[in-house]
């Protein structure tokens, strides 16, 4: 691990003045992520900047009926809070399936949704990994694919020695769901403050692998908004994995219904959460019959690649991905809200 | 609050190390050292504090033998920076037996062999600690069939929330109705 | 025939003696042993699976303030023996495998010695490299022997004829993956040289065996055994891995070495466990069976393709259990190893009859299958009167008895159909047995000293979580008839007398043989008053060793796997176990081996899996969050019982080994409950969602 300096600035403002002035600085919240990179030497600052206690750790109620979380809220508390349970199951079944008890009471909400790909390569200085050295090659190509992307690839990759070539996907589970919750996220930056759609927060790796999301250094997330769900709306998490608990999803399903409408978010099949608006355009305003529900899988599904590779690939996502979601919207539509 | 630094800017690069001093209440007792700013929060109980009780299974949050009360709640003290938590109060298995009368947590580790090796057992009972605390605070898992219920503690409920710490021993059989009969359910 | 002891404190349930230091966390382990002023190593390891060094260059590590020590090949001692090419570090230019110890180095703190590790520059000149096991490997070849001195090969009649001319067969092939121990401690040492004293070098290390690891560094070291001391009160889980030291504690020895006077700590990262502690080879099981109508066994053949390293051979001998678990008149075995560049294999929990009884398992629920008779029947239809390998009779065989008693626990003969449905979830049932050989080995001593009033008897002994600790009084108070308070007995030190390594399921056998004998020597020598200082000492040489009848310990094993029908998830909410043990020391401490060994059977059937990437040359899944083991969440009701077995062959307290049979079989009773709930047969483990999804409604 490299020597790194460490601040803790007296207020927000200070912190991103602080990172955006250094190129090799970076924030630091909960730590588990960050922590972990450091040792394997993937994560290399010159100075760690301490937010832990400066931004907020309230969750509070905006006019909307919706609910403002404060960044250095922890994944346990916010999976705790009785208006999440009630108004937004979803979120907090997919914080409650991430990671462990020990660990969600370290991670933030500001954090959780800037961890790093789980991708072997990625967290394995010794081999080549394009998001980690740019240009060095994708390992994960013809490699140990299990987790990693089907969806969001180019079409025209992957090719493993291409210099830009990235199938990892993002690890998160509180970011599937608040993809499919319409949040929006509030960033401050030397520039000032703004608000972004979270949808818009995570980028596919395109041109530059080694960029997981949008902000721009120094960009520091401060809060993250709920609008309110529509009345009468049900929401669930479904997480599939290799073990019954502490493991990172295979695949994952966030799942909202309500009338005549039915949201869909995916994880462990793209470098993002992947909202799947073509599957939602397919069903709206139709019945979501278990045939619909298929069929728009079907289309959401159309540009899948799954990954051949070592220990069979990663092409059994495409069928789990589409039964997961049948199964999470036949469990939201056929149970009588209590 | 106010701003602290330790290290100048750009001196991570070629320095040996940034030192920061901290203050840490570990087991009750006041603690002021200097530390690494890379140093863990566990490296600073085992390789400064002489407090072993912590476990280095993984270094990387994969297997929860680290696991301590971090200001009253489970932590992983692998993955806390030590001038992170500058001020903070840990509790270590040791510390939960103060006094020299074992924490029902640890008797009842005791009462169903809840371990074999002993490598596992700090981390599982600071975790298990914690999770009856959880459970006391009305905090659901992914086991909840209820999300909006006071949580009880099921068999499901109890390995749920005790999965964060391997064994490989293979006692989680008996862990399970060790915390149950901490928590006063067995 | 061996006179049993009267059991008094055997066979009581007994808390174990080390509890509250472990649920405090003040039982010490090596890393953790309080010395002065420790300095701390971190190793270099190659990142080219094959090649030269062709230039290594540690000016930058060398130059961080802080920094004592940086070894490599080019600077460090030449070491007396280089026969064991795993223990040969840093002794030439030569990277067999990835991951390869390159480098050391050493420093005042952990941090320090980390960055100044990764800072050293090592230049390869890379050859090409094969690290992947096939069943046509173009090398495979036999071995002279496999492990433990089984035949490399075996066999009788005519196979081929038979299954030529049988009413059903089986011929399939099986797979077992690699699998690495893991154990939570990590290989870890303290060491100290200090020449000026008369025991120049102290090793605090998590060792299976104190005196094995002595032995083993000094024949490295070229040291005599005296000026050797090796301490390992307690072991944080071995299954094998630390049952031989590796390649970390020749390194560790080697920097103090380097720095006199100085204690020294090395612990492998997790991730470095994956190169340099222990891993069992993945095997590849090709199986005939053939039988009569009524399930009769008429051949028996297993033939094992598996791997070792190509500097040290590691042969599993994982056909053994398939030469006497069942009757049959034909019969063939054979091993075939292919030597890759890849880290040396090593023991790993139940060697040989771990993966041994996957395969043929599983193989007899396909013929049970085929046959339309019960699995359990099919079993007791081929039970042997004597043991098929060696024509001995049984020192005692209760498989038949453990699987009608598991049977009637676990309510087999009312399970529900093939492909039954609960809800979301289709149900299945699978029954497997299990077999462990009753070994004993060939050295340990045990003195027993009358002091203050109590007795006092010391051995070499090792703790791995096995409960030697609370087990060996418990049969040294009865060897000497005296209550178990009276009794202390020390272990983990080789200043105590010689003792065998914890393996092989043979440490309460063998050094409770050699207690047993001090005791005896002991009251007869000082009767039943001894005085202050009296002392004995005995050793398992003078034991009384049957060696007219195989011992083996068998046990049978029931399975309920549930299967998600929309994802595949696999659950198994009951095992349970019968076990023919021998006479059951400590009911506690055996429970929870057995059980824990059942544990890691499921693990096994269903989670781990060294998956190899053959590219680079390494496992891909080598930490934690990636290589899986079953968390708590995967267990449910789990439950080992045993019989009230008699066994007067065995040795003087009538116990067999309990540490490894608990896993053997677990995963081909898992995979045969898969089979029953979905219709797949997955025939190679682990058993995974993708491998059920496409049968799933």
């Amino acid at each position: 691990m490299k020597p790194f300096a460490f601040a803790r600035p007296a207020d927000v403002a200070e912190a991103v003045r602080t990172v955006a002035a250094e190129p090799d600085a970076v924030f630091l919240g909960g730590g588990t992520n960050l922590v972990d990179l450091l040792k394997l030497g993937v994560a290399r600052p010159d100075r760690v900047v301490d937010v832990r206690r400066l931004t907020s750790r309230e969750i509070t109620d905006t006019a909307d009926g919706g609910l403002r979380i404060g960044a250095a809220v922890t994944n346990s508390e916010l999976a705790a809070d009785r208006r999440v349970r009630e108004r937004y199951p979803v979120l907090a079944q997919a914080l409650l399936a991430g990671a462990t008890g020990q660990l969600r009471n370290l991670a933030t909400v500001g954090g959780n949704p800037l961890q790093r790909t789980r991708c072997v390569y990625f967290t394995d200085v010794s081999t080549p990994c394009n998001k980690r050295e740019p240009g060095t090659g994708c390992s994960a190509v013809g490699g140990y694919t299990r987790y990693h992307a089907v969806l969001g690839v180019d079409a025209a990759l992957p090719d493993a020695s291409a210099p830009k070539t990235c199938i990892a996907t993002h690890p998160s589970d509180m970011a599937v769901a608040l993809a499919v919750l319409d949040a929006q996220v509030q960033v401050l930056g030397p520039g000032g403050a703004r608000t972004m759609p979270f949808g818009e927060l995570h980028r596919l790796p395109g041109d530059d692998p080694t960029r997981d999301t949008v902000l721009e250094h120094g960009e520091l997330i401060t809060a993250v908004d709920l609008p309110p769900l529509p009345a009468g709306a049900r929401s669930a998490y479904r997480k599939v994995r290799d073990r019954a608990s502490y493991a990172f999803a295979l695949v994952s399903v966030a799942a909202v219904v309500a009338d005549g409408e039915v949201r869909l978010a995916l994880g462990g099949v793209a470098h993002k959460p992947w909202r799947a608006t073509r599957a939602e355009e397919v069903l709206a305003g139709g019945p979501v019959t278990e045939h619909a529900v298929r069929h728009a899988m079907d289309v959401e599904l159309t540009a899948a690649q799954p990954q051949p590779g070592i220990d069979g690939g990663n092409g059994f996502k495409i069928p789990l991905v589409t039964r997961t979601v049948v199964a999470t919207v036949r469990d939201l539509t056929s149970e009588v809200p209590a | 609050m106010p701003a602290i630094g330790f290290g100048t800017p750009g001196a991570g690069g070629t320095a040996a190390s940034v030192d920061a001093d901290i203050t840490l209440t570990v087991d009750g007792e006041q603690q002021r050292l200097t530390v690494d700013t890379r140093t863990t929060l566990l490296d600073t109980l085992r390789e400064r504090l002489g407090n072993a009780s912590p476990k280095k299974g993984c270094d990387h949050g994969q297997c929860g033998a680290c696991t301590v009360l971090l200001d009253g709640d489970r932590a992983l003290s692998c993955l806390a920076l030590a001038v992170a938590h500058d001020g903070a109060e840990i509790t270590t298995a040791d510390g939960l037996a103060a006094g020299g009368e074992l924490h029902p947590v640890q008797q009842a580790f005791l009462d169903r062999d809840a371990f074999q090796c002993g490598y596992c057992t700090p981390g599982q009972i600071c975790s298990a600690v914690g999770v009856l605390d959880e459970v006391r605070r009305g905090w659901p898992s992914h086991a909840s069939e209820d999300l909006t219920a006071d949580p009880e503690l099921t068999h499901d409920e109890v390995a749920e929330r005790m999965s964060g710490n391997l064994c490989r021993c293979g006692a989680y059989a008996n862990i399970v109705p060790a915390v149950q009969q901490a928590g006063g359910m067995a | 025939m061996t006179e049993l002891l009267e059991p008094r404190a055997i066979g009581r349930d007994t808390v174990r003696r080390d509890g509250e230091a472990k649920v405090r966390g003040t039982a010490t382990y090596a890393i953790e042993t309080p010395v002065e002023h420790p300095a701390y190593a971190h190793p270099v390891q190659a990142t080219v699976a094959r090649g030269r060094i062709t230039a290594i260059d540690t000016s930058a590590a060398e130059a961080l303030d802080g920094v004592l020590v940086v070894l490599t090949h080019e600077n460090a001692e030449r070491l007396a023996s280089t026969d064991d090419r795993e223990f040969a570090v840093l002794q030439g230019d030569e990277v067999a495998f990835r991951g390869q110890l390159v480098g050391v180095v050493v420093a005042e703190t952990s941090e320090l010695a980390r960055q100044a590790a990764d800072a050293v520059r090592v230049t390869y000149a890379e050859q090409p490299h094969d690290s992947e096991l096939r069943v046509d490997h173009p090398d495979l070849y036999a071995p002279e022997q496999v492990n433990a001195g089984h035949p490399t090969d075996t066999a009788e009649g005519d196979v081929a004829a038979a299954v030529a001319t049988a009413a059903v067969t089986v011929e399939e092939t099986y797979s077992t993956a690699m699998y690495f121990n893991n154990p939570l401690e990590p290989h870890a040492t303290t060491a100290l040289w200090d020449p000026a004293t008369d025991v120049p070098l102290t090793l605090w290390d998590s060792t299976q065996g104190v005196h094995p690891a002595r032995a083993a560094v000094c024949e490295v070291f070229g040291l005599e055994e005296e000026r050797v001391r090796v301490v390992c009160p307690f072991v944080g889980g071995g299954f094998g891995s630390k049952g031989t030291p590796h390649a970390n504690l020749m390194l560790v020895t080697m920097a103090a070495r380097a720095l006199p006077g100085r204690p020294v700590k090395l612990a492998l990262t997790r991730q470095q466990m994956f190169a340099l502690s222990a891993y069992r080879t993945p095997t590849i099981q090709k199986i005939q069976l053939a039988a009569d109508r009524t399930g009769r066994l008429q051949a028996l053949a297993l033939d094992v393709v598996e791997q070792t390293s190509r500097i040290k051979e590691f042969a599993e001998q994982t056909a053994a259990p398939a030469r006497m678990m069942y009757a049959s008149p034909n019969r063939r075995t054979t091993h075939r190893l292919a030597a890759l560049d890849v880290p040396v294999p090593s023991w790993m929990r139940a060697p040989g009859e771990c993966p041994g009884m996957f395969g043929p398992e599983v193989a007899m629920d396909e013929l049970a299958e085929r046959l339309g008779v019960d699995p359990v029947e099919l079993r007791i239809r081929n039970e042997p009167e004597v043991d098929p390998e060696t024509g001995k009779p049984w020192s005692s065989r209760n498989l038949v008895h453990c699987l009608r008693e598991g049977a009637e626990r676990f309510g087999w003969a009312e399970r529900p159909p093939a492909g039954h449905r609960e809800g979301a979830w289709l149900v299945g049932t699978g029954v497997a047995s299990s077999v462990y050989p009753t070994m004993r080995q060939a050295k340990s001593t045990a003195t027993i000293r009358f002091e203050d009033g109590r007795y006092v008897a010391e051995i070499g002994a090792a703790d791995l979580g096995t409960g030697a600790w609370t087990v060996l009084p418990q049969i040294t108070a009865d060897a000497l008839d005296v209550d178990l308070d009276d009794v202390e007995v020390r272990i983990g030190d080789t200043r105590y007398p010689v003792a065998s390594v914890a393996g092989g399921s043979s440490g309460t056998n063998t050094w409770g043989s050699a207690l047993v004998v001090a005791a005896t020597e002991f009251r007869s020598k000082f009767g039943g008053s001894p005085a202050d200082g009296d002392e004995v000492s005995g050793d398992v040489d003078q034991a009384s060793k049957d060696e007219d009848h195989s011992a083996y310990a068998f046990g049978a094993q029931f399975a309920e796997v549930r299967v998600n029908v929309a994802t595949g998830e696999l659950r198994v909410p009951r095992l349970y176990g019968v076990f023919g043990a021998g006479r059951i020391v400590n009911p506690r401490t055996a429970r929870s081996q057995l059980i824990g060994g059942m544990t890691m059977g499921l693990s096994m059937a269903l989670h781990e899996n060294g998956v190899w990437d053959p590219r680079i040359g390494q496992a891909a899944t080598h930490d934690l969050a990636e290589y899986h083991v079953t968390v708590n969440a995967d267990v449910g009701d789990i439950q080992a019982h045993w019989l009230d077995e008699h066994d007067p062959y065995v040795n003087a307290m009538g116990s067999k080994g309990i540490g490894e049979i608990g896993i053997t079989g677990t995963a081909a009773a898992v995979v045969n409950a898969v089979h029953r709930a979905t219709g797949v047969r997955v025939r190679d483990l682990p058993v995974t969602l993708d491998k059920v999804l496409a049968a799933l409604p």
